[in-house]
């Protein structure tokens, strides 16, 4: 309204540029110490303009053995975290249709069972049960593995109603017509169904790929070897208590660490906010 | 709710949820149950065998004082977080639903945090405020302010909620940004008609409406500060110093992995969930309410 009638029109860009510079300037102050060597920044006046090292120290942090971490470089933590981020978004995408399709297209003893022991997972959240699913992860010989890593976090109970959700706005006639034309269940579902579902798949695709990227009590628990750990948890590994901390390499791995779920989101944009805004109603 | 059309199929819909039911009961039901079962047992000092207590764990987390006041961190931690999360990104929201130009260029932009994991959320604003070496600490120092949150434990329950509210704020911005496109425009115009100022219109109209918005919120920032914060703790401050920043699920894990007091560490578990389950019925219970009006 007040920017039709001209007065005072320049305020909400004005409080939106400060809330830019707000979120912004951590992100900037990360990605400048990132391209600068660790005396620079320990000078006491560090530079608020990029340095000379991008490059340097990029490729150090990507490929040289840290000692913090074993030796392992954070181009292996970084496959790791794109491991466990892919499947667990992939997994509790499929697991999740699967499931939300019987429970929506069938009917058989047990339905209601199923769907309310489902959704009863969405009040636990893992860091709540975390010693126990330790253990049972455990018990299982899971400790140090991909699938460790993974398959306690696949269980979601915002996925199943997400699809849920939206099967149930399938008109019936669509059945009808499948079943008319002799298709059966499995093949509505992968030739109807799932072309249907592709918004709703990106949407749910970049969701929980950042919280499959962004996990952090599961990771740390649950593998030991450095080798096998994920990059947002071998950060924590790199800031020593002393004076030794290699801060150019942390800022580095701190902005490696926030590059693939951004781009995520940015490149998805258009899904995710109208998925995530969906998905959480 | 259930569709009129449906398949027929005995073995099919169970080989279905199969996959996700199996999940379920292996890493949510067993956990949860052993956790009640913990909870009511004392292992002897070497974790050998287990005797049945009642509530004797309950009862000694209730009267530990170090229980007690992670109990009071969290409470100032996880309301100072929502409101740091929410206020901001409601001004911003409301700013970003009026202006034309750049509209997608500022939203964008506010969304990045959501990206970002608590933990290097945590690193990002420690490297602004670590003592003797972020810019913003130098700063301070230099204004003649004595920060250092390694020793001041004020100075680090302020730095870890700024950090962590810093990463929710995209999140409520964007849901801010969709309730408020959501609000007819013709309302507030016929408003606008009838005299009503941009702030009355705000009050009396926008807000009211934004309403189930905001509950929902504060349903998710409150969850989000009990447990996914977890992660801005461990990295900036591990609890400190002495404790200041020891939230309930760092305590949870310090008690359980670090201390392996399985026993105590479950008995916490439990409160935890009770108090989960309570926000997520409130919430049900709320948005149902919505639904019928």
């Amino acid at each position: 309204m007040e920017s039709r009638s001209g007065h005072l029109s320049w305020l909400p860009h004005l409080i939106l540029v400060l809330g830019l510079a707000l979120v912004g300037f951590p992100i900037y102050v990360t990605f400048v110490g990132s391209t600068m060597t660790t005396p620079e920044i320990l000078s006491g006046h560090m530079s608020l303009i990029p340095g000379g090292h991008f490059v340097e120290n990029y490729l150090a942090a990507l490929t040289q053995g840290m000692p913090q971490l074993s030796g392992v470089p954070v181009a292996r933590l970084m496959l790791n975290s794109l491991i466990m981020a892919l499947s667990i978004a992939l997994g509790k995408m499929l697991i999740s249709f699967l499931s939300a399709y019987a429970i929506v297209f069938f009917r058989f003893p047990g339905r209601m069972v199923c769907f309310w022991m489902i959704f009863l997972t969405l009040m636990l959240p893992v860091e709540v049960r975390i010693v126990p699913t330790f253990q049972v992860t455990a018990n299982l010989g899971l400790i140090d593995t991909y699938g460790g890593l993974a398959i306690p976090l696949i269980a979601s109970a915002t996925a199943t109603l997400l699809f849920r959700q939206f099967f149930l706005t399938i008109p019936d006639e669509l059945i009808e017509a499948a079943r008319l034309d002799g298709a059966g269940p499995l093949r509505f579902l992968w030739d109807v169904l799932l072309p249907l579902s592709r918004t709703n798949l990106a949407a749910l695709f970049v969701i929980l790929f950042v919280y499959g990227w962004n996990q952090y009590l599961w990771p740390l628990l649950v593998t030991n070897t450095a080798s096998m750990t994920t990059l947002v948890v071998g950060i924590k590994s790199m800031l020593t208590v002393d004076a030794n901390t290699p801060w150019h390499l942390v800022m580095a791995m701190a902005i490696l660490a926030m590059a693939p779920p951004a781009a995520v989101v940015l490149l998805m944009q258009r899904w995710f906010v109208k998925g995530l805004v969906d998905a959480e109603k | 709710m259930q569709r009129r059309v449906v398949f027929d199929g005995k073995l099919l819909p169970y080989l279905l949820v199969a996959p996700q039911l199996a999940v379920t009961l292996v890493f949510f039901f067993w956990p949860a149950a052993e956790a009640v079962y913990f909870s009511t047992q004392r292992q002897d000092a070497f974790g050998l065998s287990t005797v049945f207590v009642g509530f004797e764990n309950f009862a000694a987390v209730f009267a530990d004082p170090g229980y007690l006041h992670s109990f009071q961190v969290t409470a100032i931690f996880s309301v100072a977080v929502t409101l740091l999360a929410m206020l901001p990104a409601l001004l911003l929201a409301v700013m970003a639903d009026r202006v034309v130009r750049f509209a997608s260029v500022y939203k964008t932009a506010l969304m990045l945090p959501y990206a970002v994991a608590p933990a290097i959320a945590g690193v990002l604003w420690l490297f602004l405020f670590a003592p003797g070496i972020g810019i913003v600490a130098n700063a301070l120092k230099w204004l003649g302010i004595d920060w250092n949150y390694l020793l001041n434990g004020n100075q680090a329950l302020l730095l870890v909620i700024v950090a962590a509210a810093w990463k929710q704020l995209s999140y409520n911005f964007l849901f801010f940004l969709a309730g408020l496109q959501a609000i007819p425009k013709s309302l507030l115009e016929a408003a606008s008609i009838d005299g009503a100022g941009g702030f009355l219109r705000f009050r009396t109209i926008v807000l009211p409406l934004l309403s189930p918005t905001t509950f929902f919120l504060f349903v998710v920032d409150v969850v989000y500060a009990f447990f996914e914060t977890f992660g801005v703790i461990h990295a900036v401050t591990g609890g400190g110093p002495s404790k200041a920043t020891e939230i309930l699920i760092y305590k949870v894990y310090y008690d359980g992995v670090v201390g392996l007091d399985l026993g105590g560490s479950s008995a916490q578990s439990v409160v935890l969930m009770i108090i989960v389950i309570a926000l997520t019925a409130v919430q049900f219970r709320y948005v149902e309410r919505r639904v019928h009006y």
